[in-house]
């Protein structure tokens, strides 16, 4: 009586164009960036990874979205099992333990987290059914999304727990919150986070440093402001029509810092000017409105719900990326989707994007 | 699925989803805003920045701590020098360039790729090393070539000054670039490549103190690599100076004293274990280390047979000889073995069937004539009463075997043997007639020069042991002392009782031994008016029975030992004299009586208390060496007489007038320091060979 229909015709294929043409683009800066560096060579790793991600979405848009949400509590034990175990014995880099090691892989569980969140929050809301969230709706929403935001700030890991947020905010939008309830909530988040900033307690103090120095740069050129300061010369250096492949002298003089992973978009910026950025923007765009339209088409709330779980973690991880590199936001450490290097950001996109697909290839199955 | 049905007829409120899509259009519109920001309105400043963007990190390199003796003379200082670097950032090719640069300063090109591949991975902004100390000649042309060659850069730095001619360069050691092996090290995490980090000795051992802390200058330069002003400097902390216990004075005593010779000398106070001297020859020029030595000559030091780079007077592990009695004697007292022990010296006597030979026919031997005599004939009696456990207890319990804790790098324990030692390393039972080759320190026991210092030292203290240093405690915090004493591990201070008597008995035997007598094996070294005793040591270094098959060169020769004290009893000095391959025993002797003026001497002319200029009371010495062949002339046998006395000896061919010292017989005689004490010791040349008797 239910027609099975999955086809690749029904892949969005628009979609697939768009994003592989980034990941392209990807490719080369990451090449471009690393000529001069110890990293030489990543963007054929990359490449690998990109190959995996493929991969692994295709495996991904086969599976029924109903049975991933039906599984999410389980998902969700694991994560949390997941982080502890990283605090516990997590291999420590830089000061923060984040990593996992599993065999000879390096697991980033908090990435993962992402995706199982973006699950974890379209269930909740759309087992609520659209109707008028009461508080206390909204205080189970903050639970479900609060509980692994705080053992990821604790690893310390502040800017992969900020992404969390936009799946919050973004499901509660959606999830059927009264304007009055926001504003109400708005009003408190903010005196919340002026608390928690004066207390002195809660966030180290290089953490503050690192989110206040893009305010001014100028104070501590060589120190905290180092990274913004390099940053708007790549950015603004570049000019309209940028300075050529491999010739960004803040770039190739290893002026900026990581230009292959956080700061990539600088390094293209310079390379590619304005033109090129804006074209790169352009491509996030289109991106993004696709993947609205297919949560319009969607066949059910829960599936619409996931797919702007994942435009809100995009459009979120694009304005504090972006913004970071031409010095509106704060240096916060987190990557351009399907732009900066590495293996988890690479497989987290693709894998929602795979969730994406099964979600749209499913539109008329009744 | 329930929920499925449940939410199928929820939709997605579609105000709200247009809501996103416009609130994502006005982010997208303010990110392109910023970009025309920064890439339109401000490109041109930003293209000025980027082009004036040359922050160059410069290091201030801090000065190493400069290594003084007790008395406060300087030993080690520090002299201003130019070092070039080369900076990789400015976006030129430099591969282009290196020709020019090589031809400039005078280096190779493959040179300067190794150094640039050597330092791949720093920092772009940070300059790397290519020439250090360079001359006003290749500074002339880095500065005449600022534009084509803006990558060169010159900056100032304190150089390691050491003394000349290998000075005490087994002592202090020397610095050098860090290793890569030495980076991966603990100890070093706090290092960068291209840092100078102490490679041996003092400098090895104390390194932390002595280096400071760089600090570095932000430098702005134009596009041209033209300085044009500073960020920030963050100055560079001076390392500490050390106050060393060595007496300046007494080390320029001993570097004469041994001259050229293949050996070591170490002068010790015995009381508190401040070393005082510290000789090793060969000895190298640390100057040559502090600038980058090159290959051939680093090839040559380390394939050099007599091992330039070693400090003997640590690690040299070599049979004691006859040094080893007075253990033997400390053993056969305590255990009252050797009080009562009368032994006929026939020339030898015969033990477990073999036949063990002694240098004389001593006759009638007790415990008080063999000290001076050395009679071997009375130990391998003793050892053969007391046997190896014995021996071995005490041996181990005054620190034969194991290292003294110096703290100098690369100390060696020497070797005490024993039945659990044969077991041990050898797998195999110990057999009686070793013990008696131990008894004359023979056989495998080995000891270091320091160690005979200590042991020797600490006996005539009436046992009381030290743990050898080379720098004073109060210079360094206790927490720094404490980790030195873990990481340079040895016995360092004991006690071991030694009663009264026996320590008379001992100490006596050790002053006859510098006393002129019949069969006294230094009574050449005597010196007038000054309480000093001692015990030479002669080890073969093959067997009396290869010695005899083989012919008699150089390399046959035994090695000989020296350990003297000043006073006898509770000394306040105590020099072991090592010289490898030397014939006689009696020579080191003299070298370490040397020593021995020299310290008593000052401490008499600092006390104002120096007798008035001695008539030469001089040991006359009757002496038969061979001269090698000259032009015209073949090898032939030389006979002669000599003076020793008043911290000199003399070459005296005709009676010669003691208050006109002799030209130095052999011209060929390197003398390390400038020759301030005058000596000249004709038949202890290099190339002259001994006749065995």
């Amino acid at each position: 009586m239910m027609r099975r229909f999955l086809s690749f015709r029904d892949f969005d294929w628009p979609l697939l164009g768009v994003v592989l043409l980034l990941c392209v683009i990807s490719v080369g800066e990451i090449y471009s960036a690393t000529l001069n560096t110890k990293f030489t060579g990543f963007h054929t790793k990359q490449i690998f990874w990109i190959l995996g991600g493929i991969v692994a979405m295709f495996i991904f848009s086969r599976i029924n979205y109903h049975r991933l949400l039906d599984l999410v509590p389980w998902f969700y034990g694991f994560s949390l099992i997941a982080l502890v175990a990283v605090k516990l014995g997590g291999t420590k880099v830089l000061g923060a333990r984040r990593w996992i090691k599993i065999g000879p892989m390096h697991f980033q569980p908090s990435e993962w987290v992402k995706l199982v969140l973006i699950l974890a929050v379209a269930r909740y809301f759309a087992n609520l059914g659209g109707r008028r969230l009461t508080w206390g709706d909204i205080l189970k929403a903050f639970l479900l999304v609060g509980l692994p935001l705080i053992l990821v700030l604790i690893q310390p890991d502040m800017g992969t727990a900020l992404i969390y947020t936009p799946i919050l905010i973004g499901g509660l939008l959606l999830g059927g919150i009264s304007i009055r309830q926001s504003l109400i909530l708005a009003v408190t988040g903010f005196v919340l986070i002026f608390g928690i900033w004066n207390s002195g307690k809660i966030l180290k103090p290089y953490q503050k440093d690192r989110l206040t120095s893009f305010i001014n740069p100028d104070d501590d050129p060589r120190g905290k402001g180092y990274h913004v300061i390099q940053s708007k010369i790549a950015v603004g250096s570049g000019g309209i029509w940028g300075k050529g492949i491999a010739k960004g002298t803040q770039t190739q003089g290893n002026f900026l810092p990581i230009p292959h992973a956080d700061f990539i978009f600088a390094a293209f910026s310079e390379e590619h000017g304005f033109v090129g950025a804006l074209f790169i923007l352009l491509l996030y765009f289109l991106i993004l409105m696709r993947l609205i339209q297919n949560a319009q088409t969607a066949a059910d709330l829960s599936g619409s719900l996931i797919i702007m779980g994942v435009v809100a973690v995009v459009t979120f991880q694009i304005l504090v990326n972006v913004g970071m590199v031409i010095g509106f936001m704060p240096v916060t450490g987190i990557p351009l989707p399907l732009m900066s290097y590495g293996g988890s950001s690479v497989l987290f996109t693709f894998l929602a994007l795979g969730v994406v697909m099964n979600v749209r290839m499913r539109r008329f199955v009744n | 699925m329930q929920s499925d049905r449940m939410d199928r007829e929820a939709k997605l409120s579609p105000i709200r989803l247009t809501a996103v899509q416009y609130g994502i259009l006005v982010m997208m519109l303010v990110l392109a805003g910023g970009l025309w920001r920064l890439q339109v309105l401000g490109a041109d400043s930003y293209r000025l920045l980027a082009e004036q963007n040359r922050i160059r990190k410069v290091p201030v390199l801090a000065p190493r701590g400069k290594l003084f003796d007790r008395d406060g003379n300087i030993l080690v200082d520090n002299y201003p020098s130019v070092s070039c670097f080369l900076i990789r950032d400015q976006g030129r090719n430099i591969e282009a360039d290196l020709p020019m640069i090589a031809h400039g300063l005078n280096v190779d090109v493959e040179q300067l790729r190794a150094a640039l591949r050597h330092y791949k991975y720093a920092p772009g902004y940070q300059p790397i090393p290519i020439k250090q100390d360079i001359t006003a000649d290749e500074q002339a042309f880095i500065e005449a070539h600022r534009f084509e060659l803006p990558e060169l850069l010159t900056i100032d730095e304190e150089r390691r000054l050491y003394p000349r001619d290998g000075f005490a360069s087994a002592l202090i050691g020397y610095v050098g670039e860090i290793s890569e092996e030495d980076l991966n090290n603990p100890r070093y995490a706090a290092y960068e490549p291209g840092d100078v980090v102490g490679k041996a000795g003092i400098e090895e051992t104390y390194d932390e103190l002595l280096r400071g802390e760089d600090g570095s200058r932000d430098v702005i330069v134009d596009s041209h690599g033209r300085e044009v002003g500073y960020l920030r400097t963050q100055h560079a902390k001076p390392g500490q100076d050390l106050k060393l216990t060595i007496d300046n004075d007494l080390q320029k005593a001993a570097e004469l004293a041994l001259g050229d010779r293949n050996g070591a000398i170490v002068a010790m106070d015995p009381r508190n274990g401040e070393i005082l001297a510290l000789v090793s020859r060969p000895s190298f020029d640390p100057n040559a280390f502090s600038v980058r030595i090159n290959r051939a000559d680093w090839n040559k030091l380390i394939t050099d047979p007599d091992h330039p780079l070693m400090n003997k007077a640590i690690q040299a592990q070599l049979a004691p000889g006859s040094t080893f009695k007075i253990l033997m004697s400390v053993a056969g007292l305590q255990e009252g073995v050797a009080q009562n022990m009368h032994v006929y010296c026939s020339g030898g006597a015969d033990f477990y069937g073999h036949y063990y030979h002694c240098d004389e026919h001593h006759g009638a031997v007790d415990i008080h004539n063999a000290i001076p005599m050395s009679c071997d004939t009375f130990y391998y009696t003793l050892a053969d009463k007391l046997g190896i456990d014995r021996i071995a207890k005490y041996a181990q319990a005054f620190g034969y075997g194991q290292k003294t804790g110096i703290d100098l790098p690369g100390e060696q324990p020497g070797v005490m043997p024993s039945q659990q030692w044969a077991a041990k390393y050898y797998h195999r039972k110990w057999y009686a007639g070793e013990t008696i080759s131990v008894g004359i320190g023979q056989g495998a026991v080995e000891a270091t020069p320091l160690q005979l210092a200590r042991i020797i030292g600490g006996i005539a203290s009436g046992g009381h042991m030290v743990r050898p240093h080379t720098v004073f405690a109060n210079e360094m915090t206790p927490d720094f002392h404490k980790a030195l004493e873990q990481n340079y591990p040895g016995v360092g201070e004991t006690n071991v009782p030694i009663d009264q008597d026996n320590w008379m008995t001992i100490t006596d035997g050790m002053a006859e031994v510098t006393q002129p007598g019949l069969y006294h094996t230094a009574g050449s070294a005597h010196l007038d008016g000054i309480d000093f005793a001692g015990k030479t040591g002669t080890a073969q270094v093959v067997g009396h029975d290869t010695l005899s098959k083989m012919a008699k060169t150089h390399a046959t020769n035994p090695n000989v030992w020296f350990v003297g004290v000043t006073p006898c009893r509770n000394p306040e000095l105590v020099v072991a004299v090592l010289w490898q391959n030397g014939g006689f025993s009696y020579y080191p002797a003299r070298i370490g009586a040397q020593v021995v003026e020299a310290y008593v001497e000052k401490k008499r002319r600092q006390e104002g208390n120096l007798p008035a200029a001695k008539t030469t009371a001089a040991v006359d010495v009757g002496a038969v060496w061979t001269v090698p062949g000259t032009k015209g002339k073949s090898e032939h046998v030389e006979a002669g007489h000599f003076f020793v006395g008043g911290g000199q000896i003399f070459a005296a061919k005709a009676p010669a007038k003691p208050e006109k010292p002799a030209q130095p017989v052999s011209p060929k005689l390197p003398i390390p320091v400038s020759a301030q004490l005058g000596i000249a010791i004709p038949w202890l040349g290099s190339e002259e060979k001994l006749v065995q008797p």
